[in-house]
């Protein structure tokens, strides 16, 4: 048996600071990551679990294969633009189509609390199906639990998928070089603001509807049509801040991006503004950021606006060297600020 | 967007700070009320526009930053009891107590949530006859009015179950509280926009004439801001120490009158000890007599806890404006968001927060 190095049976983490978990462990910040730098790396490193990919790429049988997995416990189950079975799908095939995989097959494993009503439980199994059969997968094994009442809040969904690498590329962070443009594959914080808006019970003069979106089908052109991809990242929680943040560190590179080039709708920065709220930090579940060579920006960007999921997308910065690594932003009024990862959730403010 | 976008104008921004720049013949250091306008000169980076003698000092207009630590410490045994649901603006859930945060409370099974009003706490209390709901009242002059208007509420409502917390502050003692320090270094004041919407203007009157100093009441956005500043040393170039008011989209001289009313009905003020500065005189609103049965420190019988302040966070000296936040020792390294010391470090209106976000740090 191998030893595991760094790693003893006492909790890793400080516990005079957090001896529970909270919210924030789950948010996409700063506690999140810690959470896993300092409990889930340490147990189970090894150099693809280090990586922190979207999804791990390794080879059997002469070919590169992607694996990922995710759970989805999004409240309520119902939002517009989506469900809780359709963002099982995208989610998965999106954190695939991250590694440049094409997606070919999920598991889906259900946990049910006793007492949800079978027309709810089957409109989510339809939206999946559909889900399923739009991103071009088949769901092949699965699961199915069922907890007392009172113990898991109506419906959680747990999948995991497997793609294929048609190409020779590397896309990770690593692959990022100084002199790369960034992309976003549309306008941002829709996802997020769609769901608070349900939730919290706020009324917008119109609907926010989320951008849940399958994207192995517009990365897959991208990688066809021969663009030099250097890593993608789905803009998930924590939003476009946090993914530039991970980015940047794992590159040990710096990233420049300008507040007026980055796209959110209008009626996304309306409500983020009422609720004291960051775009940049709010989630999408269909968006993408992605970084090529300047030389392959408007190629890049002419595929991805052809396609249905990138009407949106904008270039909205660049890599440098400029030591030390960190995401700096360019204000709307010119002057320049780090962008900076928030610890966990956000909240709402008070005036 | 509208009413945004043409306030963040890049061009426009850029004008104003070279008419700033332009009038300006000597040093002025100028202190912004308001929380929310501290973040906005550090999130857009306004400061770094100004000419270099011009200086902005970051004020105490941060209602979660202000609230006594005995009082968060309050909240927090509060919202720990069973049968308890205990509501609260999302700011104050990640302030530090004496040994959690209300956060931590809701991790261990404390029934904490958020409110976007404190009438949904009322409807909250409508819903749950058998809990005690109590609403954390946090805020200037600005969400003042909401509160009451709760209060009033569960009075016309006949509601014996829900409770408020109260920690209204009001800003214009607190100014004068600066004004009077020794060491003032304060010499024109940017004005909180959104508490003079309620409150309106002719308070400052009497302390612009007495300290001699100009006070402009400033919106939030970039434009807003720098044409403050541009109107507050306009003022101090040609000796001048009146009220003016730059923010008229929102702002009239006599404010929200029916706003005022409700905070009178249900409010007296009173004394208040503000974190890190210590006891104002009539600087805080507690409830009149006549609503006394829905104050939950009566019911929560905890009026007696005192504790002390960690004496590494100099939080106090950041919100008079004696010190910026990157000037403590403990910012950035024993102090951030994630493992905060003081809650001008978590809160969205605290300086130090603000700076931890915006400017680059150890």
């Amino acid at each position: 048996m191998t030893s595991i190095p760094n790693f003893n049976l006492s909790c890793p983490f400080p516990i005079e600071n957090y001896p529970q978990v909270l919210m924030a462990h789950g948010g996409g910040g700063k506690l999140m990551h810690q959470l896993i730098g300092k409990m889930f790396l340490p147990a189970f490193g090894n150099p693809m679990l280090d990586s922190q990919h979207d999804a791990s790429v390794f080879e059997a049988g002469g070919q590169r294969l992607a694996f990922t997995t995710d759970s989805y416990v999004v409240r309520p189950l119902f939002f517009p633009g989506g469900d809780l079975g359709s963002l099982a799908v995208h989610g998965t095939v999106n954190d695939l189509a991250m590694a440049g995989a094409r997606p070919l097959y999920l598991s889906a494993a259900f946990i049910i609390e006793e007492g949800l009503p079978m027309e709810t439980l089957w409109k989510i199994v339809a939206s999946m199906q559909q889900a399923a059969q739009q991103a071009g997968v088949q769901i092949i094994t699965g699961d199915t639990k069922v907890v007392d009442k009172g113990k898991g809040d109506s419906l959680f969904i747990n999948t995991a998928g497997i793609g294929i690498l048609d190409h020779p590329l590397k896309i990770t962070p690593a692959s990022v070089r100084p002199g790369d443009a960034v992309l976003v594959s549309g306008d941002l914080g829709r996802h997020g603001m769609a769901v608070m808006a349900v939730r919290e019970g706020l009324a917008f003069e119109s609907a926010i509807e989320s951008d849940s979106a399958p994207l192995a089908d517009l990365v897959l052109q991208l990688l066809r049509a021969g663009i030099e991809v250097h890593c993608l990242r789905d803009i998930t929680r924590g939003g476009l801040t946090s993914v530039l943040n991970e980015i940047s560190e794992a590159s040990s590179l710096t990233l420049q991006v300008e507040e007026t080039l980055i796209p959110v709708r209008e009626d996304v920065r309306a409500a983020c503004e009422l609720l004291g709220l960051d775009p940049f930090q709010v989630a999408c579940e269909g968006r993408f950021a992605a970084f090529v060579p300047e030389r392959e920006t408007e190629r890049a960007l002419a595929i991805m606006r052809a396609h249905p999921h990138g009407i949106g997308a904008s270039r909205i910065g660049s890599v440098s060297d400029q030591r030390p690594p960190r995401v700096l932003l360019k204000s709307a009024i010119g002057a320049r600020r780090i962008l900076d990862m928030s610890s966990g959730e956000q909240l709402p403010r008070i005036c | 967007m509208k009413y945004l976008d043409e306030y963040r104008d890049a061009a426009g921004s850029h004008k104003l700070a070279r008419e700033i720049a332009r009038i300006t013949t000597r040093p002025w250091s100028l202190m912004e009320t308001c929380g929310g306008q501290t973040h906005a000169i550090i999130k857009f980076g306004i400061d770094e526009l100004l000419p270099k003698n011009i200086t902005l000092i970051h004020g105490p207009g941060c209602p979660v930053c202000v609230t006594p630590l005995e009082l968060i410490d309050r909240a927090l045994a509060i919202a720990a009891q069973p049968g308890v649901i205990f509501c609260s603006f999302g700011d104050m859930l990640r302030v530090p107590g004496s040994n959690r945060d209300l956060l931590s409370v809701k991790a261990g099974g404390g029934d904490v949530r958020i409110v976007y009003s404190p009438l949904d706490a009322v409807k909250l209390a409508e819903q749950n006859p058998g809990k005690a709901v109590v609403f954390f009242g946090v805020g200037f002059e600005t969400t003042a009015p909401a509160t009451a208007m709760a209060v009033y509420q569960a009075t016309r409502k006949g509601l014996k179950n829900f409770f408020l917390l109260a920690s209204h502050v009001l800003v214009p003692p607190a100014m004068e509280a600066i004004l009077r320090s020794p060491d003032r270094r304060v010499q024109g004041f940017l004005a909180a926009g959104h508490v003079c919407a309620v409150m309106g203007w002719e308070e400052y009157i009497p302390i612009a004439a007495k300290y001699h100093v100009p006070i402009v009441v400033t919106g939030f956005e970039p434009l807003d801001i720098l044409q403050g500043v541009l109107m507050c040393v306009r003022q101090l170039e040609s000796g001048r120490a009146e009220v003016e008011n730059q923010y008229s989209r929102a702002v009239r001289r006599e404010g929200n009158r029916p706003a005022q009313q409700i905070v009178g009905e249900v409010f007296q003020v009173t004394p208040r000890k503000w974190r890190g500065i210590g006891e104002i005189p009539q600087s805080g609103l507690g409830l009149r007599e006549a609503y006394a049965a829905f104050d939950a420190e009566r019911k929560f019988g905890l009026g007696d806890l005192r504790v002390e302040e960690p004496s590494e966070c100099l939080s106090g000296l950041v919100l008079q404006g004696r010190i910026k936040p990157h000037e403590c020792p403990a910012f950035g390294a024993r102090c951030t968001p994630e493992h905060p010391l003081g809650a001008t470090m978590v809160s969205s209106e605290g300086a130090c927060a603000a700076y931890y976000r915006y400017r680059p740090h150890p």
